[in-house]
């Protein structure tokens, strides 16, 4: 059965969800901001985005389906407006109306069709040739690597699929791995792209999407396939209780009157110096300042961070993996004390030069009246 | 005896003495502003230096200025050189308004004024502390040098021969006189030891008390000869050349004794070094072309004979012996870390108002006590 | 016997005294006290956060504390700048007694390397024989017979500043700006209650400053340096013997256990991975100043027994010189 979802945009005015071009234009805007790009960019998402949809195939492994309801929360674009306008989500277990047999049947199509964009969710469980997890009797690790061979590029989104997340946690009894690495155990070589986070933001993901479908090649990569204009800073860099941590003043333990004035987290386990993410400049939810994890009083675990996240325990003291020290830091030499000001120097001068003279003269004096000889 | 000094007479407010005035009221005024505003507020002293040129000038060169009572003392009463007694008295006079000046600059150097008298109370004294011995040492020597003083205060009062009965038990200060400041000035040069590598190597050492009271003896035949002929310029009074000649003789070899011991430190402790860069090496070179030129100027018997030269090296050695102590406590002494001192303009103030108070008492006490000895004495 | 004989006699065997009880070594080393207690920092942990500072600073400022002062309604805060945000000094003063420090290479970036950066805290070093407690002439400065704790008593304190010019580290700091001045330096919080320890140590998040016997301290700054560079191990929080601990990597260290043997060693540590003398920390001799300052005092004023001479020496000189000038 076809997805219903697969039509061509009415390009003339308002877009299937009921959104002006006005507002589409925002969104545009708004997400070629959040790209890191110039705003005058929006025009050229917008115009992209508006073309074609992109075909994507949405394969999900050992996921609780948190990825999937973030972009729930999204509001620019809303979930329906980026499954209804921006992409032709091809296939996608949760969100296709039809089941069983025709969901199949629409995931093969959508494969011979091919030029998708493949995202990942979840992890992929490679032990025992993948039989912990199954999707119509096949395992789901090799659905994901026939669907990567005709897909253009894997977006993996979630910790999960980025790294293995929580499944992977020790002692990773299914052998649980990221998709771009049971991509690659596969053969498969396909560009991936990582936004890992438990669930990440939804406008990393969206963000992405949308650089994609404007530019036809990922954003640029750190060397963990994470997007740089969303992972390239810690928390630690951005959070809005730095300067707690950079005086000293730490919640020691919950409801304690540093937690309720909001002090740094650090003491409590907060793994923000050690994780990669921009939860603190973007929040969640669109509701304001504070709606993440730290601003209401929670440490970050650093569940985006492969290494930190579902690994290190909770409260043990995060490490700092570069430190940027403010610049009130004392000095081992500074320069200090009260050195020699210019009338100090014309004072003292003048007095060792009077002095001198004085004695000198004293002399002269003396000279000259025993040569006069009496005066 | 008591025949030989006179009151040299004359008004009192004579420019000289205004000009001391005005410098005093200044000092006053930034003292003032001291002890209502804290040490920060007029000096650059700080916890990197914590003592400046009130401690090295008004204190280490002042009471080593005031040696002259104690370099007289040495020479007439301990090796019995009568001759030179007509300068006794002044130069007693000037150890004690040195020393005594000395006494009021620590008062307001240090910080906790209010309790100074527990230096004086045996239940906090700690016996290893150098500073310590150093303060009852030079308290005691204030009351010392005012007592060898008061039989001038008798004889202005009594006329001559007041003093007779008092002339009995001299012997007694005097030799106390002399046994005090040889052990504080010394201790002054020992203080700096505990400063141990915050001082440079080229003053640091185990020889510093030798040193500190060797100059201070030097400093006081210095000031004594200097002193003579600066007065003796001010009030139109013949030089007493002859005496002072025979004084200089027995500094050449003090002098030379003390460059010897300094350079043989130096060179055993291989400290030279230290002394060809940065301004403490440039200092160091001063302080001994100084004190050389000082002991080429002295050394020779008929250079000696002359007043001019007299003067002229005395006035050297003053400078050079000054340098030295300069250097042991400010010049030299780094605590490192980008600590730096030059005194304020406020704090060059308080000390040259402590000269000026110096001056004025110096004028005042001169023209009306019997201290300098009567013309025809001379 | 003639009396010029006699005054040479005296004045030679006076330097004879002295000369010859000069000892070649320094006076008596002094001993570690009973319940030597101190400080064990270890740079290679320290990640820089200042809660120790700032425990410092509001502990201290209670009463008795190291800061306190009658009539004080906050803790001497340092501000930088106008706006009175936050406690930023510069340095050790009149109102920090503890500070952290940063030694950075250019523009480094790994931390506890030389040509990266890496933190230092500064506090009093409780030394075993302080230079501080030798000078003081009023013994305002006074080490504790029992804890070795160095403590300052502003009541006999005459604001010389004596210990300053004697201090190695120039630790005591002197209150400028105030009318009635005091020294103030870390006390080891000597103040707070029964069971209460150093503050610097009990907020310290990772362990980077620990409080402890320093016979405790010294074994486990050992322990430290043994261990190699890369290995993981488990450090304590607080106190030594607190039991409760973090597992961290083991950085890779300077091989001293800074302030073990300086200047007659001291009962606070340092453990780096840069070199000392990077973070502020002299190369000092193993022999205490104040060693030397004292022996040269007692070789000359030992029961004033050359004074005496001396002083008996004079009197006869100035008696004989005042009967022939009758």
């Amino acid at each position: 059965m076809k997805c219903t979802a697969c039509q061509e945009v009415d390009s003339g005015g308002t877009l299937g969800s009921g959104l002006s071009r006005r507002d589409f234009m925002k969104v545009c805007t708004a997400a070629a901001v959040y790209l890191g790009l110039d705003a005058s960019f929006g025009a050229q998402i917008a115009e992209a985005a508006a073309a074609k949809r992109l075909p994507v195939v949405w394969i999900s492994g050992q996921e609780c389906t948190g990825c999937t309801e973030t972009l729930l929360r999204a509001t620019h674009p809303t979930l329906e407006h980026l499954i209804l306008d921006l992409i032709s989500l091809d296939y996608h277990e949760t969100l296709l109306s039809g089941a069983g047999k025709q969901a199949e049947e629409a995931l093969e199509a959508a494969m011979k069709a091919g030029g998708y964009v493949m995202v990942a969710e979840g992890a992929f469980p490679t032990k025992d040739g993948g039989v912990y997890c199954k999707v119509g009797g096949k395992p789901i690790v090799d659905i994901l690597a026939e669907a990567g061979k005709h897909a253009a590029a894997c977006i993996a989104i979630g910790s999960c699929s980025s790294w293995g997340g929580m499944p992977s946690a020790s002692p990773n009894p299914t052998e649980a791995r990221g998709a771009g690495e049971v991509l690659k155990m596969k053969g498969v070589n396909i560009p991936v792209m990582n936004i890992p986070g438990c669930p990440p933001n939804p406008y990393n993901f969206l963000s992405a999407v949308l650089y994609f479908v404007t530019f036809g090649k990922l954003p640029d990569l750190d060397d963990k396939g994470r997007p740089k204009f969303a992972y390239s800073r810690l928390i630690h860099e951005n959070c809005e209780r730095r300067p707690h941590f950079d005086a000293g003043r730490f919640a020691e333990k919950f409801g304690d009157d540093g937690h309720n004035q909001g002090y740094c987290l650090y003491k409590l386990g907060c793994k923000g110096p050690e994780t990669y993410n921009n939860c603190s400049t973007l929040t969640f939810g669109d509701v304001g300042a504070g709606s993440w994890p730290v601003g209401m009083g929670a440490p970050c675990f650093g569940c985006s961070e492969q290494g930190v996240g579902f690994t290190v325990p909770l409260h043990s003291p995060a490490r700092l993996v570069n430190v940027t020290p403010p610049a009130f830091f004392s000095p081992i030499d500074g320069a200090k004390g009260g050195g020699v000001t210019a009338g100090a120097a014309a004072v003292a001068a003048a007095v060792v030069g009077a002095a001198v003279g004085a004695g000198l003269a004293t002399s002269k004096k003396v000279g000259e009246v025993e040569e006069g000889k009496g005066k | 005896m008591s025949h030989e000094h006179k009151p040299v007479g004359g008004p009192l407010f004579t420019r000289m003495f205004a000009i001391a005035l005005v410098f005093a009221g200044i000092g006053v005024w930034v003292l003032a502003r001291r002890f209502m505003y804290g040490l920060g507020a007029v000096s650059h002293m700080s916890d990197g230096y914590p003592w400046g040129i009130w401690i090295t000038y008004d204190v280490l060169v002042g009471t080593a200025i005031g040696c002259g009572g104690y370099a007289m003392a040495l020479l007439v009463y301990i090796f019995n050189k009568g001759e030179y007694h007509p300068l006794v008295r002044s130069a007693v006079m000037t150890s004690l308004f040195g020393y005594g000046l000395a006494g009021f600059s620590i008062f307001v150097d240090i910080g906790r004024y209010w309790n100074m008298l527990n230096v004086l109370n045996p239940a906090y004294w700690n016996l290893n502390s150098v500073l310590l011995e150093v303060a009852l040492c030079i308290a005691a020597y204030i009351g010392v040098l005012f007592l060898e003083f008061f039989p001038t205060f008798l004889e202005a009062k009594g006329g001559p021969g007041a003093a007779k009965g008092f002339n009995k038990i001299m012997f007694i200060l005097v030799a106390v006189g002399v046994l005090l400041p040889t052990m504080h000035q010394s201790s002054l040069g020992t203080l700096m030891v505990i400063s141990g590598q915050k001082l440079s190597p080229l003053w640091q050492s185990g020889l510093l008390p030798f040193f500190n009271v060797t100059t201070a003896i030097l400093m006081g035949y210095g000031i004594v000869i200097f002193e003579s002929y600066l007065s003796a310029n001010a009030f139109g009074r013949p030089y007493e050349t002859r005496i002072l000649a025979k004084l200089a003789g027995v500094m050449p070899a003090l002098l030379g004794l003390y460059l010897v011991v300094r350079w043989a430190d130096l060179l055993m402790r291989g400290a030279l070094g230290s002394a060809f860069s940065g301004v403490p090496a440039l200092m160091f070179w001063v302080e001994n072309i100084l004190l050389v030129a000082a002991l080429a100027m002295l050394a020779p018997a008929a250079k000696r004979a002359s007043g001019k030269n007299l003067c002229t090296s005395a006035f050297v050695l003053l400078l050079g012996c000054s340098v030295l102590k300069f250097n042991m406590y400010i010049v030299g002494f780094n605590p490192g870390h980008g600590w730096t001192y030059f005194p304020s303009v406020p704090e060059i103030m308080v000390t040259l108002a402590i000269v000026a108070i110096e001056i004025l008492a110096y004028l005042i006490f001169v023209k009306k006590l019997p201290v300098l000895p009567a013309p025809e004495h001379a | 016997m003639e009396r010029r004989e006699f005054l040479k006699l005296t004045a030679a065997s006076g330097l004879l005294i002295a000369a010859d009880a000069l000892p070649a070594q320094a006076s008596g080393a002094k001993e570690l006290p009973p319940d030597a207690v101190g400080l064990l920092y270890d740079a290679t942990l320290c990640i820089g956060c200042k809660a120790c500072m700032v425990s410092c600073k509001q502990v201290n400022s209670q009463k008795g504390g190291a800061l306190w002062s009658e009539g004080m309604t906050a803790p001497p805060y340092e501000f930088a700048g106008g706006a009175q945000i936050w406690d930023a000094p510069t340095d050790l003063s009149g109102k920090s007694v503890n500070i952290i420090q940063l030694y950075r290479s250019g523009s480094g970036t790994a931390k506890d390397d030389p040509s990266g950066y890496s933190f230092v805290k500064r506090q009093c070093m409780h030394c075993v024989h302080p230079a501080c407690v030798s000078a003081c002439p009023v013994s305002a400065m006074k080490k504790d017979p029992r804890t070795g704790i160095v403590t300052y008593d502003k009541d006999a304190c005459i604001g010389c500043r004596y210990c300053q010019v004697a201090c190695p580290w120039n630790i005591p700091r002197f209150e400028w700006d105030q009318a009635f001045p005091q020294i103030r330096k870390c006390q080891l919080c000597r103040h707070r209650e029964e069971g209460k320890y150093s503050a610097c140590a009990e907020a310290c998040p990772v362990g980077a400053t620990i409080y402890g016997k320093t016979a405790d301290l010294r074994t486990e700054a050992a322990r430290r340096l043994a261990l190699p560079a890369g290995s993981s191990t488990r450090y304590p929080l607080g106190r030594v013997d607190s039991g409760r601990f973090v597992e961290s990597k083991v950085a890779r260290y300077e091989q001293h256990a800074y302030g073990l043997h300086e200047v007659g060693g001291a009962q606070c540590f340092v453990l780096a991975g840069v070199p000392f003398d990077k973070l502020g920390l002299p190369q000092l001799p193993e022999g205490a100043f104040a060693a030397k300052s004292e022996t040269i005092q007692h070789t000359l004023y030992k029961g004033m027994i050359a004074p005496g001479i001396l002083l008996a020496g004079l009197l006869f000189a100035a008696y004989r010189s005042s009967q022939d000038h009758e």
